[in-house]
C-alpha cells in the first residue's frame, strides 16, 4: 500500500478537526475536534510503524499511549466544562471573555460574563479572576 | 530504506488501497459532517462513525490491537463520556424541522448560531491552508513509499504486547500513575462542593 | 616636639575638632562647645609657641611627597613653610578664631544649629592655617576652597532669610569668579618656574645664580591678581562682602574682616617677587587699591546698617594693604593685615554687642534710641577704642600701620624703592591720604551716632518701637536684615539683659592689641624683610592731619544736623547726608555697582537659561512626549486585538505557525521550488 494513503487521509482529518476546534461554540464540540485531531495523529503513527517495522514498535506504543491520554484528557475535559457550565450557566467557548481588556481604564463589569458569579468585584485588568471563577469558588 | 523499488504506482491500485480510500472517504465525510452539523448529538454520533472508520483503517494497515482499543475506549467510551457531557450542559437541541416548516429558516439561524462561533471564515481559511501545506508536502515526499502489507502481521496483539511489556514497561507504568492523576482530578472538580453552593 | 611638627598640628587640631563637632552635634550636644573651643584655643597656643620658637630668624620647611602629577619635576607636596610671615599670621588666626569660638557660645547659645556652625568656623580656622603655612600652591589652593566653601556655609547660616540665602551664594559666585583665573595664574606660573613650592619659586626669581624670568610675569601676575581681588574683596569683585554681613556677626568679624578676606593679601605677600617682577601690574594693583579705598569708605560713609559701614570698612583697610604691596612692601602690607584684624575683629564683636543691646542694626534708630554707650558700657569702650584705631590716631595700632603703608607709598613715589614704578607709589599716596580723611569721618559718624543719640527722653520701650518703625527712607534695601539679622528680637520686652560676660571678656581681650601692638613697628623688621616700619614724619603730620580734620568736620556737621533734627524730628541727625551731599544716594547703594552687575551679567544669563529652559521644555521633551505619546496610541491598537476569545487568540498562533512552518519548507527546499 502506498504510504501517501494514509499520510494523507491523516492530514485531512486533523485540518477537519483544526477547523472544528477554531469555528465551533460549545466546549464539548470543541474537544470532539481535539479528538478528531488525535486519531489523525495516530492513524500516522500506525502507518509510519508499519511501514518502518520498527522492533520495537514505538508507534504502536505511543499510539497506545496517546489514546490512554486522550481519554484522561476527555476526563479532566469535561469535567471543568461542568464545572464552568454550573457556574456560568453556559459551556460558550466564545462567552467566557473575562481575560480581554477592558474599554476603559475603570473597566466595565465583564460584560460577556455577566453571570452570578461575581459575587466578589472581579477587577478586569487583574490577572486574578481567569476564565474559571470556579478556581475562586473552590480556593 | 528503499522498500520503494518497484511498487505498482498509483494506477493499478491493490484491493486493499481501494479499500482503504473508500473507508478514508467515508471516514473524512463522517469527520466533516461533525464539526459542521448543527445538531450536538448528531455531531457525537457522527464522531463514532468517524472514529470506527478510522479503526477499519487500523485493520487495514494490519494494526488489530490498537483497532480493537480504539472502538472499546474511543467509540465505547469517549463518545458515551462526550454525550453524557453534553446531556449535563443542557445543550440546545435543535427541533426535528424540514425545510417545508415555515420557522424553518429562523431555527436554522438559530442552530447556526449556537453551534459555531463568529471566528467561522477564519478558521475556514486556516483549516485550508493547513491542510493544503500539509498534503502538498506529505505528497512530495511520500509519493513513492511503499508498505509491505504482506510480510508479516505488525501489529497482532501478541507482537503488541511483547513490545510493550518488553521495552515500553516503564512509560506504561507511569501513564497509569497518570491515568490515576486524572480520575481522582476529575473526580475532584465535578464534586459538588457543601454548604448551599449551587 | 620639634617646631615643624607642632606647626603641622596647629592646622590638624582645628580639623579634627571641627569632624568631632560635626559627628557628635547631634548625640551629644554638652560636648559642642568645649569641641568648639578647645582645638581652636590649643591650636593657638600652639602657633604661639611656633612664633617664638621661630623667632624670625631664618624660615624653617619640611615637605612630604603627597601626589605625583606626571611630571617629575612639578610633585605635589604636603610642603610648610614657617617664616616670620607665616606665624605671625597664624597667631593672628589663631588669636581671633579662638575668640570669636568663645564669643560665638554666648552670642549664638540658643541656636539651634550651633553644632554646624561651630564646627564650620573650626574648619575655617584649620584650612586658613593651612594657607598661612602651606609651601606648596596646589595644597594652598586647597586651603583657599575650603575657606570658600565655609564661608558659603556660614554667611548662610540663618537661610531662613532670603537676604542670607542670596548673600551666600553671590559671595559664593564673585569669589569662584576669581578662583577660575587664580587657579589658571598658578598651574601657569607652577609650568614656567617648574615647581609648586612657592619658597622655591621665591628662592629662583630673587637670587642672582639662577637667573630665573618668568616669560608671561604680567599674565600671571594679573590671573593671579583676580584670584586675590575676589577673596580679599578688591574692586570689581568686592560686591559680595558688604551683603555677607547677613551672617551672624561673629563670622563677619572671623572671617570677613580679620582672616579670610586678609588671605589674598597674605598670598599677593608670600608671591610677591612674582609681582614685581611686571610693572604693569603693580600699576594695576595700586589702581584697584585706590579705587577700593576711596570707594569703599565713601560707600561707608553713607550705609545705615552698623555692620555694612564695617563691611566697607574692611574693604577700604583691605585696599590699603594691596597698596602696600602695589609698592612691593610686604612688610607693612602683613603689619597693616595683622593690626586691622585684630581692631576689625574687635569692631565687628562690639558691634555684635551693640545689635544685640539695641535690637537693630541701622544706625539711625540706635541715633534715635540713645543710650546705648549706658547700656552696654564694656562695647562702648572697647569700640572706641577699636575705631580710634581704625582712623588712625596716634597712639593706636592702626596709626602705625597705616604710617608704615604711607611711608611705604612715599618711597616709592620719590623713586627711592628699586624696581617700582613710581605712578603706583602716587596713586597710593593720594588716595591713601585721601581715605586717611574719609577714614576718620566715618569712624567719627559711626561713633556718634552709636553712642552720643539724642537722650532717651521717652519710655524706651515705646521711643525704640517708633524707631523701629522709623527706618528712613534713604536706605529702604537695608530695612530688612535690619530685623532678620538680630537674633534675638525680644530683648525690649524684658528690659536689658546682661551680655554674657565671655561675650565682653573677649572684647577687651582685643582691645588690648588694638590699643598697643603699634609698637610693634619696633620689634616686626626683625620678623620681616628688615626694612623699616617706623613712621616718617611728613606722611605722619598729613595723614594724622586728614584724619583729624575728617573727625572734626563730622562732629561740626554731627552737631549741625543734630540740633536741626532737634527743631524738625522728622528729620535725622546723620551727618553723611550732608557731609557727602548728593553722593550720598550713589555711595548707600555702593555705586550702583550691583545694578551694573545686574544688566551686563545677570540679566544674559538669566536669558540664556530662558532659552535653555525653552529648547528644554518645548524642543527636547517634544521628541520624548512624542515617544510617549506614540507609544500608548500603538499600545492602544495593540489593546484592541485583546478580545478574550481564546479562538480568537488560537486562530492567529495557528495561522502564525503555519506561515512559519511554509517559510521553514520553502527554505528547505530551495527558494520555494518555484
Amino acid at each position: 500500500m502506498h504510504l501517501a494513503y494514509p499520510a494523507v487521509l491523516a492530514a485531512l482529518l486533523f485540518c477537519v478537526g483544526l477547523y472544528g476546534v477554531l469555528a465551533r461554540r460549545n466546549v464539548i464540540l470543541v474537544l470532539m475536534s481535539v479528538e478528531l485531531m488525535l486519531n489523525a495523529v495516530n492513524l500516522n503513527l500506525v502507518a509510519f510503524d508499519v511501514w518502518l517495522r520498527d522492533a520495537l514498535h514505538a508507534g504502536q506504543a505511543l499510539t497506545l499511549f496517546v489514546i490512554a491520554i486522550a481519554a484522561a484528557e476527555i476526563g479532566i475535559g469535561l469535567a471543568i466544562v461542568l464545572l464552568v457550565y454550573r457556574n456560568r450557566g453556559s459551556s460558550d467557548i466564545d462567552r467566557l471573555r473575562d481575560l480581554r481588556e477592558s474599554e476603559g481604564p475603570q473597566g466595565g463589569s465583564g460584560g460577556g460574563s455577566s453571570d452570578e458569579a461575581s459575587v466578589t468585584p472581579a477587577t478586569d485588568n487583574g490577572p486574578g479572576p481567569g476564565p474559571d471563577p470556579a478556581g475562586r469558588q473552590h480556593a | 530504506m528503499n522498500l520503494a523499488a518497484g511498487h505498482p504506482g498509483f494506477l493499478s491500485p491493490t484491493g486493499v488501497e481501494i479499500v482503504f480510500v473508500l473507508v478514508g472517504l467515508a471516514t473524512l465525510g463522517a469527520a466533516l459532517v461533525t464539526v459542521t452539523t448543527k445538531r450536538l448529538v448528531h455531531a457525537a454520533l457522527w464522531l463514532v462513525a468517524a472514529l470506527g472508520g478510522v479503526a477499519v483503517e487500523y485493520l487495514l494497515l494490519t494494526a488489530e490491537f490498537i483497532a480493537w482499543v480504539q472502538v472499546l475506549i474511543y467509540v465505547g467510551s469517549v463518545v458515551v463520556l462526550l454525550l453524557f457531557g453534553l446531556m449535563l450542559t443542557k445543550a440546545p437541541i435543535v427541533p426535528p424541522i424540514t425545510r417545508d416548516d415555515p420557522s424553518y429558516a429562523e431555527v436554522r439561524a438559530q442552530a447556526t448560531a449556537d453551534a459555531d462561533s463568529g471566528n467561522r471564515w477564519i478558521a475556514l481559511a486556516v483549516a485550508l491552508a493547513a491542510a493544503a501545506t500539509l498534503v502538498t508536502v506529505v505528497v512530495d515526499a511520500f509519493r513513492s513509499t511503499w508498505i509491505d502489507l504482506d510480510e508479516s502481521v505488525a501489529g497482532s496483539a501478541k507482537v503488541t504486547g511483547v513490545a510493550l511489556f518488553r521495552h515500553w514497561v516503564l512509560p506504561f507504568e507511569a501513564l497509569s500513575v497518570l491515568l490515576l492523576a486524572a480520575l481522582v482530578g476529575a473526580i475532584v472538580l465535578s464534586k459538588r462542593r457543601k454548604g448551599g453552593e449551587r | 616636639m620639634s617646631t615643624m611638627t607642632l606647626a603641622a598640628l596647629v592646622p590638624v587640631l582645628p580639623f579634627l575638632g571641627a569632624v568631632a563637632g560635626l559627628l557628635a552635634g547631634r548625640s551629644a550636644p554638652g560636648f559642642v562647645r568645649p569641641l568648639a573651643v578647645l582645638p581652636t584655643a590649643v591650636a593657638a597656643v600652639l602657633a604661639v609657641i611656633v612664633a617664638v620658637r621661630q623667632g624670625g630668624g631664618a624660615p624653617l620647611r619640611a615637605a612630604t611627597e603627597l601626589t605625583p602629577t606626571g611630571n617629575d619635576a612639578l610633585n605635589i607636596q604636603l610642603a610648610l613653610n614657617v617664616d616670620g610671615f607665616a606665624v605671625l599670621v597664624a597667631v593672628l588666626v589663631g588669636a581671633v578664631a579662638t575668640c570669636v569660638q568663645l564669643y560665638s557660645t554666648g552670642y549664638l547659645r540658643d541656636d539651634p544649629r550651633y553644632p554646624s556652625y561651630a564646627a564650620l568656623v573650626s574648619l575655617f580656622t584649620a584650612a586658613m592655617f593651612l594657607v598661612v603655612y602651606s609651601d606648596d600652591l596646589i595644597v594652598l589652593l586647597v586651603g583657599w576652597e575650603i575657606m570658600g566653601i565655609c564661608s558659603y556655609f556660614l554667611v548662610g547660616h540663618y537661610w531662613e532669610t532670603p537676604a542670607a540665602r542670596a548673600a551666600s551664594l553671590k559671595a559664593f559666585l564673585v569669589t569662584k569668579l576669581g578662583d577660575v583665573p587664580f587657579l589658571i595664574g598658578i598651574l601657569a606660573l607652577a609650568s614656567e618656574a617648574g615647581t609648586f613650592r612657592i619658597s622655591s619659586i621665591v628662592t629662583r626669581l630673587t637670587s642672582e645664580l639662577s637667573g630665573l624670568e618668568l616669560e608671561r610675569p604680567t599674565l600671571i601676575a594679573l590671573l593671579l591678581l583676580a584670584g586675590v581681588a575676589g577673596k580679599s574683596a578688591q574692586f570689581p569683585l568686592h560686591s559680595w562682602l558688604p551683603d555677607a554681613m547677613a551672617g551672624p556677626t561673629p563670622v563677619s568679624a572671623l572671617i570677613h574682616a580679620a582672616t579670610m578676606v586678609a588671605a589674598g593679601v597674605y598670598f599677593v605677600a608670600r608671591l610677591l617677587p612674582v609681582f614685581a617682577a611686571s610693572a604693569v601690574a603693580l600699576v594695576v594693583m595700586a589702581l584697584m587699591a585706590a579705587v577700593t579705598m576711596a570707594g569703599a569708605a565713601l560707600a561707608a560713609l553713607a550705609q545705615d546698617d552698623i555692620k555694612r559701614v564695617l563691611a566697607y570698612s574692611t574693604l577700604s583697610q583691605l585696599a590699603y594693604m594691596t597698596g602696600a604691596l602695589a609698592v612691593a612692601d610686604r612688610g607693612a602690607a602683613v603689619f597693616h593685615l595683622l593690626a586691622h584684624g585684630a581692631f576689625k575683629a574687635l569692631l565687628f564683636l562690639a558691634a555684635g554687642v551693640l545689635i544685640h543691646a539695641a535690637g537693630t542694626n541701622s544706625l539711625t534708630v540706635m541715633a534715635r534710641t540713645g543710650g546705648i554707650a549706658k547700656r552696654a558700657p564694656d562695647a562702648y569702650w572697647t569700640m572706641s577704642v577699636a575705631l580710634l584705631a581704625l582712623a588712625a590716631i596716634p597712639p593706636f595700632a592702626g596709626f602705625f600701620s597705616k604710617e608704615a603703608v604711607l611711608a611705604a607709598a612715599e618711597h616709592a613715589a620719590f623713586g627711592d624703592e628699586h624696581g617700582v614704578p613710581v605712578a603706583a607709589g602716587w596713586i597710593v599716596l593720594a588716595a591713601g591720604l585721601l581715605t586717611a580723611l574719609l577714614t576718620a569721618a566715618y569712624a567719627a559718624r559711626l561713633w556718634l551716632l552709636a553712642f552720643r543719640g539724642r537722650a532717651a527722653s521717652a519710655p524706651l520701650a515705646v521711643d525704640s518701637e517708633k524707631a523701629a518703625e522709623h527706618v528712613p527712607d534713604e536706605v529702604p534695601s537695608q530695612a530688612p536684615e535690619t530685623e532678620l539679622a538680630s537674633p534675638e528680637p525680644e530683648r525690649e520686652a524684658h528690659g536689658h539683659p546682661r551680655e554674657p560676660a565671655v561675650m565682653t571678656v573677649v572684647l577687651w581681650v582685643l582691645a588690648v592689641p588694638s590699643l598697643a601692638f603699634g609698637l610693634g613697628f619696633l620689634a616686626l623688621p626683625d620678623w620681616f624683610d628688615g626694612g623699616s616700619l617706623a613712621p616718617t614724619l611728613t606722611t605722619s603730620v598729613l595723614a594724622t592731619g586728614v584724619a583729624l580734620v575728617g573727625g572734626i568736620l563730622t562732629y561740626a556737621t554731627w552737631r549741625h544736623t543734630t540740633a536741626h533734627a532737634a527743631l524738625h524730628p522728622d528729620t535725622d541727625a546723620d551727618p553723611g547726608l550732608l557731609l557727602l551731599g548728593p553722593l550720598h544716594r550713589h555711595a548707600a547703594a555702593g555705586f550702583h555697582l550691583d545694578a551694573a552687575y545686574t544688566a551686563l551679567v545677570v540679566r544674559p544669563v538669566q536669558g540664556a537659561a530662558r532659552l535653555v529652559r525653552f529648547l528644554d521644555r518645548e524642543v527636547v521633551d517634544a521628541y520624548v512626549n512624542g515617544a510617549g505619546r506614540g507609544s500608548r496610541l500603538l499600545g492602544a491598537a495593540v489593546r484592541r486585538a485583546q478580545t478574550g476569545n481564546v479562538q480568537t487568540y488560537l486562530g492567529a498562533l495557528l495561522a502564525g505557525s503555519l506561515v512559519l512552518a511554509i517559510a521553514a519548507v520553502l527554505a528547505a527546499t530551495g527558494n520555494g521550488g518555484a
